[in-house]
């Protein structure tokens, strides 16, 4: 039960984590006409920012039900 | 070649597969074998939200703003991170009180009411029919645009076509037709739908592997990869909307995501896949990553789709939704345009299918039933009402794909995919805070959620939809730029003035505050009633019961009339079933003469409610049980009894736990005392055994004078010496005793200062010279020069070495003994060996000597040579000072006694003051 408690605490970290990311002026900075790797730097933000929201959250479930 | 005759023939060879697809996975569940109960197959199946909106309509979305698809897909993935607290405890709730929809979840909360189950029917089929015209018009007009296979033709205005040769039309009633047969062929308790389910799985995995083969095939087939592509489409100035460094501070952003976080689990077909049909708790952890990882997958190609459209079309002659399907065809691919219209055609069945399940349900159970049961109450009830449910459903589920058909004929050509889904995600909104609010709030009241969802679903209306048929023109226009009757502040895109946003967000910011300010105020003028504050118990504390809370009902019911009455809705067989698994899970028979208590009342209730939702299951129950109304007072009395009651068990819990810990301290120290017991028990046998030995030869000598006074004087004197000698012994194991047992007990007397071990050494070989001449033993010391101080009791080490030596004497052979005394030091301790030639002593008995009691000499009972008390008190001693005694014996090279002392230091209390006893004879054994 208190491995369930520390998961779901997680996993509003990563919440948490993902607003400040995706909705707060930090998401301006890369809001750039610059191009990464040929890639529009914004694009490959958001991206990239959604793929590791999405590892943390696996890795956190996965870490929980060892 | 494609063609009409070919298109046609394959989709209906792919809804067969979906059908055989669900038709196996029906079966293998009515073994057992369920293939659903699989947390990958819940988690494609909650991806149901990918419509033919997400397959045709990203793309469009991307080419008119660039990243402005990314917040329908971005805003779930946030929302299931929490999942784990809300989805949760929604499937809870629902789950434990047989919620099939969202009408009853919301009426079921706020004390069963028909009148909210039939005002959240009405919006969400009114909110969710332009969503479902959406799936018509995507599925329609990708079905023409293939039939014109090589050219690429935009379809015309469907209202210019007559009726009946629109084939929107004919995807509705295909489609009607196909969700009657799968959803509605029986009724079931509990609306779950395994083979829907596993199919709606399937339609997840085709239309993301479609969308991935085109994406492919753009991306790497037409172009050199990513890079490219974007080098391209920045040339030809395509991606300014990107560029222009605003494109997410725009206030879309935010508001999109929230839509969609909110639209993923208030969806009718979402709450349906995610919560209804869900058949395990557990399958939400996985789906908390797997279903957000879809999302991001099925975006991946999304805006090289929507560049390399604008690059192959740059008149702009073809509409930018149909990308995915005019590019293939543009470059000739007949087989994978093919294959793209049926990842289209799966993600609008998937969505349409789910939909009008959900939604007929929600129509049946809040609409119609209050109407059958009004009815009912002044005719005959037919006797078998399950056909009857079945007929409603199925005329529901025709009713609501005409209106979305018919939705499309009339406002649908008017605006692109995504605006239509955005409607319907502003309408769906609207049960947030009845809903999400409810869950953790028990304040809100039947009035303040009828409020709430009526201020928002009517601003919805007037800003939202109405505005949309403006714009097909079946308003006048003028109605939209300055409002009715010229009243401008109530122009329904710029409300009250509020200008400058979007009209998405301009709709959800005026709805929530009406619905959230509403459902506030009217609830808090009144409190709660005893029906209301009964089911926001269930709810808020959902939790923390494992079960409902029976005993909020107080009457008279029959088990007999309740089981007839839900017979009618569920079929006897059922119900025989359901009740003979009740009570044997309650582990009583039930007696049908014996009046129903209020759990069986309870548990029929609730099998009612997954027939017919959870208002007419109250109303059918009570027309058949007496029920004594509760009064709120009595309804806080059992609630607050009940946590009481709560509170008491978790306090007995916790004290028997303490008390378990406490028995097992005791049983340890028990068996410990036990074994002392013994030990005690084995060493007073011993002592009294050595003590008889002298005595009896005491005894036995001193009779002999005492019978013959005619004992010759030499023998007299032999008889009195070995009675001085027995005497002597006997002290000396009195004194050893008692010795012992003050060591033992930690109450031994001890004079501590520096002790120099070279001159203890020489000290001990004196005292015990005359020994090693008697016997003829050669002594050798190994003394190196040097500093030997340690700190201890100098009597009681002189008392350990006297032991040591005497025992070395004792046991090496006369005239040819060799003893030889080595003291050396180590980095912290000093070391000090007394080796001896004698016989040794057997690996077996090295540990022993040490024991009590126990001599090196064997059995030797008749003529013992010690008191078998002496190692073990020089090792007490040893310890007693942090050192350690031990014994080494090579095979046929003697003993070696050992200890080892920790080097001086004033550590220990300096004065230990008390005289020590008269030193104790000592010897080995």
């Amino acid at each position: 039960m208190r491995r369930a408690i520390l998961t779901s605490q997680r996993l509003l970290a990563v919440f948490l984590t993902g607003m400040l990311l995706l909705f707060s002026p930090i998401v301006s900075l890369f809001d750039r006409p610059l191009f990464w790797l040929g890639i529009p730097m914004i694009y490959l933000y958001l991206f990239s920012v959604w793929a590791i929201l999405i590892a943390a959250m696996a890795l956190i479930i996965s870490s929980s039900q060892k | 070649m494609l063609g009409g005759p070919l298109i046609v023939v394959t989709s209906f060879l792919y809804l067969g597969l979906l059908f055989a697809i669900a038709y196996w996975a029906d079966r293998r569940a009515d073994q057992g074998r369920s293939v659903i109960a699989h947390p990958t197959v819940y988690a494609l199946s909650l991806a149901v939200y990918c419509t033919a909106w997400t397959y045709y309509g990203s793309v469009g979305r991307a080419v008119q703003s660039g990243i402005g698809f990314l917040p329908i897909y971005l805003g779930p993935t946030l929302g299931a991170a929490l999942w784990v607290f809300l989805l949760l405890k929604m499937i809870r709730v629902s789950k434990s009180q047989r919620i099939t929809s969202i009408a009853d979840f919301i009426s079921s909360r706020h004390g069963k009411s028909h009148l909210l189950g039939g005002l959240v029917t009405v919006i969400a089929v009114v909110g969710v029919v332009p969503y479902i015209a959406l799936q018509l018009k995507a599925v329609s007009n990708s079905f023409t645009i293939l039939m014109h296979y090589p050219d690429i033709t935009m379809p015309g205005s469907a209202t210019a076509l007559p009726i009946w040769q629109d084939t929107a039309l004919y995807v509705a009633l295909l489609l009607a037709l196909f969700t009657i047969l799968f959803g509605t062929r029986h009724l079931d308790a509990s609306e779950r739908h395994e083979g829907l389910v596993a199919a709606i799985a399937f339609e997840s995995i085709v239309k993301l592997v479609a969308l991935t083969a085109v994406g492919l095939f753009v991306t790497f087939g037409l172009y050199g990869g990513f890079a490219d592509i974007m080098q391209q489409a920045q040339e030809a100035g395509l991606l300014q909307s990107m560029m222009n460094a605003t494109s997410v501070s725009d206030q879309n952003w935010f508001t999109f995501s929230f839509l969609a976080a909110m639209a993923v689990i208030l969806l009718p077909r979402q709450f349906q896949v995610a919560v209804v049909e869900n058949s395990s708790e557990r399958h939400i952890s996985r789906a908390v990553w797997l279903f957000p990882l879809y999302l991001l997958l099925i975006n991946i190609f999304v805006l090289p789709i929507a560049l390399a459209g604008q690059l192959a079309f740059p008149d702009g002659r073809v509409d930018a939704d149909t990308f995915v399907l005019t590019l293939p065809i543009a470059h000739g691919q007949e087989w994978l345009a093919m294959f793209s219209y049926l990842g289209g055609l799966s993600a609008a069945t998937g969505m349409v299918i789910v939909e009008t399940i959900a939604l007929s349900t929600m129509v049946c159970n809040d609409l119609v039933m209050p109407v059958l049961l009004r009815h009912w109450r002044t005719r005959s009830v037919p006797a078998d009402l399950t056909a009857v449910l079945l007929r409603v459903r199925r005329g529901a589920i025709f009713g609501i794909l005409l209106l979305g058909y018919t939705y499309f004929h009339v406002a649908g050509e008017a605006y692109a995919l995504v605006s239509i889904g955005l409607i319907s995600f502003a309408a769906v909104a609207q049960f947030a805070p009845t809903m999400i609010g409810g869950l953790y709030w028990r304040g809100g009241t039947e009035a303040g959620a009828l409020a709430g969802l009526g201020a928002g679903f009517t601003i919805w209306l007037y800003t939202l939809l109405l505005p949309s048929f403006a714009k097909s023109g079946w308003l006048p226009m003028t109605f939209l730029d300055s409002g009715p009757f010229g009243i401008n502040l109530l122009a329904p895109q710029a409300l009250f003035g509020l200008q400058g946003m979007n009209e998405i967000s301009h709709t959800l910011f005026w709805s929530l505050t009406a619905n959230i300010g509403a459902y506030l105020t009217v609830s808090l003028l009144r409190p709660p009633n005893a029906e209301e504050t009964a089911q926001a118990s269930l709810f808020v504390d959902a939790m923390k019961y494992d079960r409902p809370a029976i005993g909020l009902w107080r009457g008279n019911a029959e088990v007999t009339e309740l089981k007839r009455l839900a017979s009618r809705f569920l079929g006897r067989d059922k119900v025989d079933t359901a009740f003979a698994e009740f009570s044997r899970n309650r582990g009583t028979g039930y007696n049908p003469a014996q009046p129903a208590d209020a759990e069986t009342v309870h548990f029929a209730e609730t099998l009612l409610t997954g027939a017919i939702g959870s208002a007419s299951a109250r109303v059918m129950v009570a027309s058949v049980a007496q029920e004594e109304p509760l009064g709120l007072e009595e309804v806080m009395g059992i609630l607050d009894e009940a946590s009481r009651i709560r509170a008491y068990s978790k306090e007995l819990e916790q004290k028997s736990r303490e008390l378990e810990a406490a028995t097992a301290e005791l049983r340890e120290a028990n068996t410990r005392l036990q074994e002392l017991d013994q030990l005690k028990d084995d060493f007073m046998s011993s002592v009294t055994h050595e003590l008889r030995t002298p005595l009896t030869s005491i005894r036995a000598f001193s009779e002999m004078l005492l019978d013959d006074p005619r004992i010759k004087l030499d023998d007299r004197k032999r008889f009195l010496g070995i009675i001085v000698g027995e005497t002597e012994r006997l002290t000396r194991l009195v004194n050893q005793v008692l010795d012992l047992a003050r060591i033992e007990s930690g109450r031994g007397e001890w004079t501590t200062g520096e002790v120099d071990l070279a001159q203890l050494i020489r000290q001990s070989i004196e005292t015990t010279g005359q020994l090693f001449r008697d016997k003829g033993t050669e002594v050798e010391t190994r003394i190196p020069e040097g500093d030997f101080r340690v700190w201890a009791d100098r009597d009681r080490l002189l008392q350990v070495m006297l032991n040591l030596l005497s025992n070395a004497v004792k046991f090496v052979p006369a005239g040819s003994g060799r003893i030889i005394i080595t003291l050396s030091g180590g980095d912290e301790d000093y070391q000090v060996s007394v080796a001896d030639n004698g016989p040794g002593i057997s690996a077996g008995q090295q540990e022993q000597i040490f024991e009590k009691f126990q001599r090196g000499d064997g059995d030797n009972l008749a003529n013992p040579m010690g008191t078998g008390l002496g190692l073990p008190i020089s090792r007490q001693i040893i310890e007693h000072f942090g050192g350690h005694l031990w014994v080494e014996s090579p095979p046929g090279k003697g003993a070696i006694f050992s200890f080892r002392m920790p080097k001086g230091s004033a550590k220990l209390p300096a004065s230990e003051t008390g005289s020590s006893d008269e030193p104790a004879y000592i010897d080995r054994g």
